[in-house]
């Protein structure tokens, strides 16, 4: 996947006014199958995956025994007795090896991230270039968060209702041969649609838009979900799961940071690892920053001592040694 | 495709222009440089009367990607800057000889000007780049 085709502004436009298409096939895939699948795959992550329906998916975190955050995952049940887990590219030796160590004898697995490709469709449009695809009215109507058994422009996949982005779309997984068919077939379809091909750069900016957390900027082995704001997807009073006593522990000894969203009222950019000071004192760090090509500000996400987290605080973004005058503000940056 | 450079123009390793307009140099970024950075969103450059030293930084340009350093051809005054970047930074990408200008610079040492490349020169060196 390429940093940009036509640019990113252009890019990050298309798919927010029309529809845009993402070659995201080096996210890991591993499908979990047999009759403990959904109790075996529960045990890993955070949420709860045995309340989850066939053709239902959900997001998760994955922590390790200290309850920080090894990766964030989406799970889809597929069928009854089969589960697949879709993880970050730069997580998957980590994920398979945990899964590996951690999924239990007797639980069958495959790590299909080679063999599988992962297309995503996004943008107001991306409905009706289903459509001209050939795509029923079932598919059509899929509900968010749901996933489907299809076969569009011959080629057979899994639909999903998920993307990463903020917008409405689709992904669809298949055989990595089928990607090339399925990518012209959708970029043929969505011709008459304003759909444009987009690279990693304005997947970047579309999904800090949209406040989803990108592991390694925002989400690490050196935060845990609540002060990421993923306490929504940490249900500790369901199944255990590997982290949930460490979890238990920070939840009742209270935050002591928190991940909050800021634009910039100065003049400049926050980018990853700027400081964030207050008063002259260095408090937190960004995790995430750039320019908002459909909110129109710099913005920015970063970790600051509860005290500094409510909207309205003003904060300082140090920008190669000059401070800039930043405020806090509600996420998402933008809904759509 | 090989991309020709202006031929009225010199060039430096940092993919900065300069032309010599009477007693000023103006400056600017090439379109290797545009086309490297993508979407320019905010130029930082020094105010008029301040000092730049040749082959040092001068300023910034943040594209929405990435930041990078701008560097000055030649030593000496800044005379003007190009006002018209504070609002609208892409004409860095339309126009990068025309309306996407930076800087002027008063030089303190003619001599510095020697040391740039012709476009001939600058289309060589790029062609020893990767990609």
């Amino acid at each position: 996947m390429p940093v940009q085709y036509a640019g990113i502004k252009k890019e990050h436009e298309a798919v927010r006014k029309r529809a845009g298409l993402f070659d995201v096939s080096h996210m890991g895939e591993i499908i979990v199958e047999g009759p403990q699948a959904v109790a075996a795959v529960d045990r890993l992550v955070t949420n709860d995956v045995s309340k989850l329906d066939v053709g239902r998916a959900l997001y998760t975190t994955c922590c390790n025994e200290a309850g920080y955050i090894l990766d964030d995952l989406i799970v889809y049940r597929l069928e009854e007795e089969k589960v697949l887990v879709v993880c970050n590219a730069s997580n998957r030796d980590k994920i398979v090896g945990h899964f590996a160590k951690n999924l239990g004898l007797g639980v069958p697995w495959n790590d299909v991230s080679d063999a599988w490709a992962l297309l995503a469709l996004q943008g107001p449009n991306a409905v009706a270039i289903m459509r001209d695809l050939g795509a029923p009215q079932d598919l059509l109507e899929l509900p968010y968060f749901h996933v489907t058994r299809a076969n569009l422009a011959g080629v057979e996949l899994w639909l999903a209702r998920t993307g990463y982005t903020g917008e409405d779309g689709y992904e669809l997984f298949c055989a990595s041969d089928d990607a090339v068919t399925l990518w012209k077939a959708l970029l043929a379809a969505g011709e008459t649609h304003g759909l444009e091909p987009v690279g990693l750069g304005a997947r970047d900016t579309l999904r800090l838009e949209a406040r989803l957390a990108l592991y390694g900027n925002d989400i690490s082995e050196e935060t845990h979900p609540f002060e990421a704001g993923l306490g929504w997807v940490v249900k500790l009073n369901a199944h255990d799961f590997i982290g949930r006593d460490a979890l238990r522990t920070i939840k009742a000894a209270g935050l002591k940071r928190k991940l909050v969203g800021f634009e910039m009222t100065g003049r400049g950019i926050a980018r990853h690892g700027y400081p964030i000071v207050a008063d002259g004192n260095r408090v937190g760090e960004v995790t995430s920053g750039s320019p908002g090509p459909t909110v129109g500000r710099n913005i920015g996400l970063g970790y600051v001592p509860l005290a500094l987290a409510k909207v309205g605080t003003k904060l300082g973004i140090e920008i190669r040694g000059k401070v800039v005058d930043a405020v806090v503000v509600s996420t998402p940056f933008y809904k759509r | 495709m090989p991309v020709t450079y202006p031929r009225d123009l010199q060039y430096t390793r940092d993919h900065e222009w300069a032309r010599i307009e009477d007693d000023v140099i103006r400056v600017g970024i090439t379109s290797y440089a545009v086309e490297q950075l993508g979407d320019v969103t905010l130029v930082d450059m020094p105010a008029p009367g301040e000092d730049v030293q040749a082959h040092e930084r001068f300023g910034d340009i943040e594209s929405v990607k990435t930041v990078s350093e701008l560097f000055a051809p030649v030593s000496g005054e800044v005379v003007e800057v190009n006002a018209d970047l504070e609002s609208s930074p892409e004409l860095v990408n339309e126009g990068p000889y025309k309306e996407g200008w930076l800087i002027t610079i008063r030089p303190s040492d003619q001599g510095e000007l020697e040391g740039l490349m012709d476009a001939a020169k600058y289309e060589e060196y790029l062609g020893t780049l990767d990609g």
